[in-house]
């Protein structure tokens, strides 16, 4: 990756969405400017409807943009055509939220892995050989190729998904709450593998989530968005030690902790921060 | 033909349960034998009819079955009934084959355009299929057989084309449905070209509702066509059993028997399309076969003795059991003493609750942390007597109030929820009817608990709305679930929970499907009310912020069991068991955050 060591991998400018049409459009995406550099992860927290989860959409192609522009690797992606946007499929991938519905019911673990590989064209023989690979780096034993994906639970289901979205060793991976489906203790080791997964192959992560220690902990970077708009942006210990913007620190407050002492301090701040 | 389909593929790596369920299914085996006779005679039959079927054997004009060599007897024109009706197998199979793969052809394909592109696809698409429905298939057909003349081959395929809406409507529906999956998303981010998506994806997951449409049709397909060849409209050179039919009709006064063959023939296929039809659709849905009460007592007796039967069942106790006087003082409010719940599948049976015991005093919050699959929800459905049909609670005993639950008549325990015991869900959406305004939902629920008049009940009923801190309670009232907020939805059902003043109050999950300032406010709001109604409270969380934010003691459970127990500030503090320790361990509070990023470019080289 010559060129991309230069500037940042992905970068996105004024970026608007609108969904909906002509007089009855409605804009979630109120020009929201953010950079992601290689091997780096940025945390994008937000409520339900702040627009997060339509920002990682639009850098993936799933939604047009209605304005701003979306640059990857130097190169503006913002309106590709679809044979295009398949080539870039190598380079950017997708983690969602729902491990339950985000692989087919229908299809063998086996043909799914395949699948992005197959249609890259690579050989049979050898996307077999890569699914074995994927599946030994997501540590998941290598008879899970036979199997369906309702004989596995959350948390297998997801390290299948993050399987699926290394195959074509992308530069970029959105993941969209990948953990917050599962279980703590698994929420914990699957977080660990995607950084471990960075840390080996240098891949850059937009990670979106709800959750402040979530994204604390995978985060180098972390944005802010709230109402489509990005709020704060900052490095990880200070957006989410430090918060310097009032609906930060309304969201810093109102995140639970698990000690009762600091959870009653933490309530005591946030309700002097509403009643201002 | 829209209604009652089955619901997309779900699990097919049930597929091989789906085929041993249709083989235990006696009327379903029947008709698949039945359907590959009909196919095999279909293709063998030139050379198993024991006579031409065309030859005329004047002296066995109308002979009874077994005259001469006519088995089935002679028709009216001395022909062998038996080797016309081995004839005219044939062009039945044919006319199923065509009208089917015609109709699923066009309607598959243009369902799935129309439903995976959407936009001009999908409006064209449904105009096509639209005026397509609105064509009158009789009179066209007969419109037809005067240009064509008789081409039964013809004349279905045009049906095949009037048909075609039935496949259409559905798969677009469906299409639609999967359109919206993330795993279509995921496949499309993988660079999969739509063609390949809508082949392999979305036409994999809906083929189940497909292939049933199409037995359906193929019998539809040959009845319409024995209807057409009776009303004179095929081809009177070739034996077909709608021909037969309608000679044998003309003769119905010298030879009745012979409208039976041919009608028998025509009511075993098409019936067998149909049943055949029925079983796929039953067992794609899992439609599990209803036991009667008693099957169901002696299924549990058998596995887990009588009295898991009469708890599961509430037959042990006829008797009223609620007390008409409080409970022995110092008594705890809610107890639960060896409470096991079990689950019963093909697969053997599961332990879910495994013996736990529980107490919660009046005034006390108690939390009742795990993670999925631990039991926290099946403990407090056990609780309310909402536990699911299959459950079976093999043993143990609720106490609430100096009452005992689980021996407690059905009658009994309704009048106890949501006056002495009231529930808050995890999900507000799903707990609020859509069909219903907010207001007319909780004046429902406070009459019922209280016997109100219904000006009265409204009256509460926006008190408890102010009381929760919804803003504009009138306005509130009178909307449908789907106009207000999940927050709101939340406070709703809080407010019907808490209106009739109850003692205890379970909590599952009350703020896992919540934004984090939503939930804060919601827990506020929980505790301001326990505060005030000085309400027993056990909640069931995966969130250790949760606990702390509001419990005063914590159990921790893990399969089925409890682990640890203790007041909070010990739990936290000092976790002895290792599950709980690991649990917390997990919890990333106090991660240090990450630092600056490492080159890629370094780690690689």
């Amino acid at each position: 990756m010559p060129e991309a060591a230069a500037g940042p991998l992905l970068v996105t400018d004024e970026l608007r969405v609108a969904y909906g049409r002509g007089r009855k459009a409605h804009e979630v995406l109120h020009g929201v400017s953010v950079s992601v550099g290689p091997g780096e992860t940025l945390g994008l927290v937000g409520e339900s409807g702040s627009g997060k989860t339509t920002l990682g959409r639009a850098v993936l192609g799933l939604v047009p943009a209605s304005g701003g522009r979306i640059s990857f690797a130097g190169e503006e992606i913002t309106q590709l055509p679809a044979r295009k946007r398949r080539i870039l499929a190598k380079d950017v991938q997708v983690v969602f939220q729902d491990p339950y519905s985000s692989l087919n019911p229908a299809m063998k673990i086996q043909d799914i892995l395949r699948e992005p590989l197959l249609a890259q064209g690579l050989r049979r023989a050898d996307a077999n050989e890569r699914v074995r690979e994927l599946l030994d780096r997501v540590a998941m034993p290598a008879d899970t190729v036979d199997r369906y994906a309702r004989e596995f639970s959350g948390g297998q289901r997801q390290r299948i998904a993050i399987a699926r979205a290394l195959a074509l060793n992308p530069r970029l991976i959105v993941c969209d709450e990948p953990v917050s489906a599962l279980d703590l203790s698994t929420q914990r080791r699957v977080l660990d593998l995607l950084i471990e997964i960075q840390e080996r192959s240098g891949v850059a992560y937009l990670f979106i989530s709800h959750d402040l220690a979530v994204v604390r902990h995978v985060s180098h970077r972390v944005a802010v968005m709230y109402q489509g708009e990005i709020v704060e942006l900052g490095p990880a210990r200070q957006v989410t030690g430090q918060p310097r913007h009032s609906y930060t620190k309304r969201l810093w407050a109102a995140n639970l902790v698990a000690d009762p002492q600091e959870q009653s301090r933490r309530r005591d701040l946030r309700r002097s921060l509403d009643a201002v | 033909m829209t209604a009652g389909l089955p619901e997309v593929a779900a699990a097919p790596g049930a597929r091989r349960r789906r085929v041993a369920t249709i083989l235990r299914n006696p009327l379903a085996v029947a008709s698949l034998v039945i359907l590959i006779a009909m196919i095999v005679v279909a293709v063998i039959g030139p050379w198993i009819q024991p006579n031409p079927p065309n030859a005329v054997q004047l002296q066995l004009t109308n002979a009874p079955p077994f005259t001469g060599g006519y088995l089935l007897g002679g028709d009216n024109t001395g022909r062998d009934i038996l080797s016309r009706l081995i004839a005219g197998t044939r062009g039945a199979a044919e006319a199923a084959l065509i009208l089917t793969v015609v109709a699923a052809a066009l309607g598959v394909t243009g369902g799935l355009v129309a439903g995976y592109f959407g936009k001009l696809f999908d409006s064209f698409g449904s105009w096509v299929f639209a005026v397509l429905m609105a064509c009158p298939g009789i009179v066209i057909l007969i419109a037809l057989y005067t240009v064509v003349g008789a081409s039964p081959n013809v004349a279905m395929a045009v049906l095949g084309v009037l048909s075609a809406p039935g496949f259409f409507w559905p798969v677009r529906t469906l299409t639609r449905t999967v359109r919206a999956e993330l795993y279509v998303d995921a496949a499309r981010v993988s660079g999969l070209p739509a063609w390949r998506i809508v082949g392999r994806h979305v036409f994999l997951t809906i083929r189940g509702p497909v292939i049933i449409l199409a037995a359906f049709l193929a019998g539809a397909a040959i009845s319409v066509q024995a209807a057409l060849q009776f009303l004179g409209l095929g081809n009177p050179a070739v034996p077909s059993w709608g021909g037969m039919l309608s000679d044998a009709f003309d003769n119905v006064y010298v030879a009745p028997v012979q409208l039976v063959w041919p009608g028998l023939a025509l009511g075993l296929v098409t019936a067998s399309f149909v049943l055949l039809g029925n079983a796929l659709r039953d067992a794609s849905q899992g439609t599990a076969v209803r036991q009667g009460t008693h099957g169901r007592r002696r299924e549990i007796k058998a596995l887990f003795g009588a009295q898991a039967a009469d708890l599961t069942l509430r037959t042990g106790s006829r008797r009223t059991t609620v007390p008409r006087k409080a409970a022995e003082p110092g008594a705890p409010l809610l107890r639960i003493d060896g409470l096991t719940v079990a689950y019963h599948s093909d697969n053997g049976a599961a332990t879910v609750v495994d013996g736990i015991s529980l107490e919660v005093a009046e005034g006390e919050v108690v939390g009742l942390v795990g993670e999925s699959g631990a039991g926290k929800t099946q403990a407090v459905f056990a609780t309310l007597g909402l536990l699911p049909e299959e459950a079976i609670v093999v043993g143990g005993s609720i106490w609430l109030d100096g009452a005992e639950l689980l021996r407690m008549p059905e009658k009994d325990l309704a009048r106890l929820r949501g006056a002495t015991m009231a529930y808050v869900p995890q999900e507000p959406m799903s707990n609020l009817d859509p069909s219903f305004t907010v207001g007319s939902q909780l004046v429902y629920g406070i009459r019922a608990q209280t016997g109100m008049r219904a000006g009265q009940a409204r009256e509460l009923a926006l008190s408890m709305l102010d009381r929760v801190g919804i803003t504009d309670p009138v306005r509130t009232f009178g909307c449908y679930p789907h106009q207000i907020s999940g927050g709101m939805a939340q406070r709703v059902l809080i407010a019907g929970a808490v209106a009739c003043k109850p003692r205890l109050l379970l909590a599952d999950e009350p703020t896992t499907s919540l934004d984090v300032t939503i939930q804060a406010e919601i827990l506020d709001l929980l505790r301001s009310l326990q505060k005030e109604g000085h309400m027993g409270m056990l909640i069931v969380t995966h969130n250790f912020g949760v606990v702390a934010d509001l419990c005063d003691r914590v159990l921790v459970m893990r399969s089925g069991k409890i682990v640890e127990e203790g007041p909070v500030t010990r739990v936290f503090r000092d976790p002895q068991h290792d599950y709980s320790k690991r649990l917390l361990g997990s919890i990333l509070d106090d991660a240090e955050p990450r630092g600056a990023v490492v080159p890629a470019e370094v780690a690689d080289a």
